[in-house]
């Protein structure tokens, strides 16, 4: 298990043995879309290239997704290690059967990385399996007696909730875990056992043909005023704009994160690792990384981060 | 239906005798709790007046007072009371959760409902008598999840988010180390429970933290002459036309445009309603059967108890030649959400 060096300066930080800040690292978040096989190693070519120091990777929304198996997974890692990235498995976040168990058990098993647990099954799996593990966004951690209880199962680190914000941090320091934030993409915001992307397209999800891999960036759902409001993909649903937590990257530094986490979209994934990059590297202020991110993508303000609306301050979106 | 997995259980095939499930009822008042034990439940399920339960709703739930009165009035006819804690403290109000949990167990609540892990491991320790239920709101859809907290702090049953087919119940049931609960009627979350974050993303409040769905306060009626708009925060979220049957106006259930059609992109307006599975939800080893509503009148919770009741006891009278009563339907049809039915996602084709 190559854990050596995992959050090591963050970890010294929360320690309270080093008042400096510690350097705040980069992570690309899971690939939520179904993009085709090709798509998907040209994707992570690129990202071998990218100035993130983590990459997560594997199929989080759906087990029937087939595109890229896990022997393809296991591949893109070993590459992805091989130019410098730490890499982290990520599991299932909605596992239903004994067949997404089996999915689980597989990424646990993989003898070489650290996992991402986004379920208290995986979890579970991970602790008995001791395998160091992240505890995902999705795992629903909101205080320091379940960060605790997380971290005595295994965990490395805690992907805080995306609803909540600077507040529950200064609260709860000193957390027992180092911090990754959800710092840039559409947020994951509900599960279900339905297929939305199959229903609008009036399939059965047992019979869906796959139809989400013509959605590169989610399918997009409007208000009936035409406001821009949720992507549906598969059984997940997220917002339609991206989130941007680019303007307080200072504040999330001083506050111990030690991760911000970008979420792959099937463009300007580049451009946004960039801007973040050179936001937390001071060639750019966090207010320019911010605006040039908006312009780039029309991410909307923190929300959530401030303790208000996700969808942070109101400028509509028009379909 | 996954009726082959279902069918292949033992239980199911034959004339092996079927245990009752718990009839698990409803109260967000005194005279509900009333109701649902005169009516024949077997537990009621209730909250505090506050943030700590997912209906936090106003008006709704129990002072101590009345709570001390309805464990009384239930545990006098051999009632079991069950408080829901099931809404995620934060580091600013933690104390106040955890006082709670001491609460229900001074007021003799025979269990609390929990989703997070960290308040379930104070309860373990400081109320060891006091029974924990794992809440829907923890999101625990395999048993793998369920046996994480089965492992740590011993809890008694699972309640399943409305996530899972019938095979797949079956399935948690023959290897979580808890009792299983399941949701038999009442309005449904197309969302798994405690994974939806659509209303605090539009109204900053939400099941998870503020025990709220589309809170009242952000909900605003207006009529205009595409007709009667309903906005959430701001969000349009459905227009109906003059004589439409206007529901509440939740993010899951509203009208949208994708691909340029218009309907309901994730959920109808529909109750769920599961009297016809009940033979096969007994025979497979479910606990208990749970109904949705503490929101909801105490008319509704005596009527929805009765009839389970009745249903609960002509199954386990005769298994094999169950059906469902048509009267037992039309009653609850009329207390459905836009007084339609389904069978939900125990059916496999409604995912």
């Amino acid at each position: 298990m190559n854990v050596s060096g995992m959050d090591g300066a963050a970890t010294s930080v929360s320690r309270g043995s080093d008042a400096q800040q510690a350097r705040l690292r980069l992570a690309l978040g899971p690939l939520a879309y179904y993009w085709p096989r090709a798509q998907v190693h040209a994707f992570y070519e690129a990202v071998a290239g990218f100035a993130v120091d983590v990459v997560y990777l594997g199929e989080v929304v759906c087990g029937k997704r087939h595109e890229v198996g896990f022997a393809d997974w296991m591949a893109i890692a070993r590459a992805l290690e091989a130019a410098g990235k730490e890499v982290v498995l990520s599991g299932l976040a909605l596992p239903e059967s004994e067949t997404d168990l089996r999915i689980l058990r597989r990424v646990v098993g993989n003898g070489a990385f650290v996992v991402e647990a986004n379920d208290m099954g995986m979890v579970r799996l991970a602790a008995e399996a001791h395998v160091p593990f992240v505890a995902g966004p999705h795992v629903n951690a909101y205080n320091l007696a379940t960060l605790g209880l997380l971290r005595d199962a295994g965990a490395l680190r805690w992907v805080m909730p995306i609803d909540l914000g600077a507040d529950a941090l200064r609260a709860m320091a000193p957390l027992p875990l180092p911090v990754e934030v959800f710092a840039f993409g559409r947020l994951p915001l509900a599960w279900s056992a339905r297929c939305f992307t199959a229903r609008a397209r009036d399939r059965a999800k047992d019979d869906c043909g796959f139809t989400c891999r013509d959605d590169p960036d989610g399918l997009a759902l409007a208000t009936l005023d035409r406001e821009s409001l949720f992507v549906l993909n598969g059984i997940q649903t997220q917002s339609a704009r991206p989130s941007s937590l680019a303007s307080v990257i200072d504040e999330a530094a001083a506050l111990g994160v030690s991760v911000l986490r970008v979420m792959p979209q099937s463009q300007h994934t580049a451009e946004i690792v960039r801007s973040f990059r050179d936001g937390i590297d001071g060639r750019v202020t966090p207010e320019e990384a911010a605006r040039t991110l908006e312009a780039l993508t029309g991410a909307t303000r923190p929300g959530y981060w401030r303790g208000a609306a996700g969808m942070g301050p109101r400028t509509e979106a028009r379909a | 239906m996954d009726a082959v997995v279902a069918d292949s259980h033992p239980a199911a095939r034959g004339s092996v005798a079927c245990r009752a499930p718990d009839l698990v009822c409803p109260a967000g008042s005194l005279p509900a709790l009333k109701a649902a034990v005169d009516h024949g439940a077997t537990c009621v399920y209730t909250g505090f007046r506050d943030a700590t339960n997912a209906r936090n709703f106003a008006g709704l739930n129990f002072s101590l007072a009345d709570l001390e009165i309805g464990v009384r009035y239930a545990r006098d006819r051999g009632v079991r009371v069950l408080i829901a804690l099931n809404t995620y403290p934060q580091a600013q109000n933690y104390a106040a959760w955890c006082a709670a949990v001491d609460r229900a167990a001074a007021v003799g609540a025979h269990a609390i409902i929990v989703a997070d892990a960290g308040l379930m491991a104070y309860a373990a320790k400081r109320h060891p008598n006091l029974a924990l239920h794992l809440s829907v709101q923890g999101s625990a859809t395999t048993y793998e999840a369920i046996n994480f907290y089965a492992d740590r702090f011993g809890i008694k049953r699972a309640v399943l988010p409305r996530v899972l087919t019938l095979g797949q119940v079956a399935s948690v049931v023959a290897h979580a180390r808890t009792e299983i609960e399941v949701f038999a009627f009442g309005s449904l979350c197309v969302m798994v429970e405690g994974r939806c974050q659509l209303s605090s993303y539009v109204t900053g409040q939400g099941p998870n933290l503020n025990g709220v769905c589309s809170p009242a306060s952000a909900v605003r009626w207006t009529e205009t002459a595409a007709g009667r708009e309903v906005r959430l925060a701001g969000v349009l979220v459905d227009r109906f036309a003059p004589g439409e049957n206007a529901g509440y106006p939740t993010l899951c259930k509203g009208r949208y445009e994708v691909e340029g059609a218009t309907g309901y992109a994730i959920e109808e307006p529909v109750s769920l309603n599961t009297l016809s599975l009940l033979p096969k939800l007994c025979a497979m080893g479910v606990r208990a059967v749970k109904i949705e509503g503490r929101q909801r009148s105490v008319a509704y919770v005596a009527e929805v108890t009765a009839v389970w009741r009745a249903a609960i006891d002509a199954c386990i009278c005769d298994p094999e030649h169950f059906e469902v009563d048509a009267a037992w339907d039309a009653r609850l049809a009329r207390l459905a959400e836009g007084r339609q039915v389904t069978l939900g996602v125990y059916h496999r084709s409604w995912r």
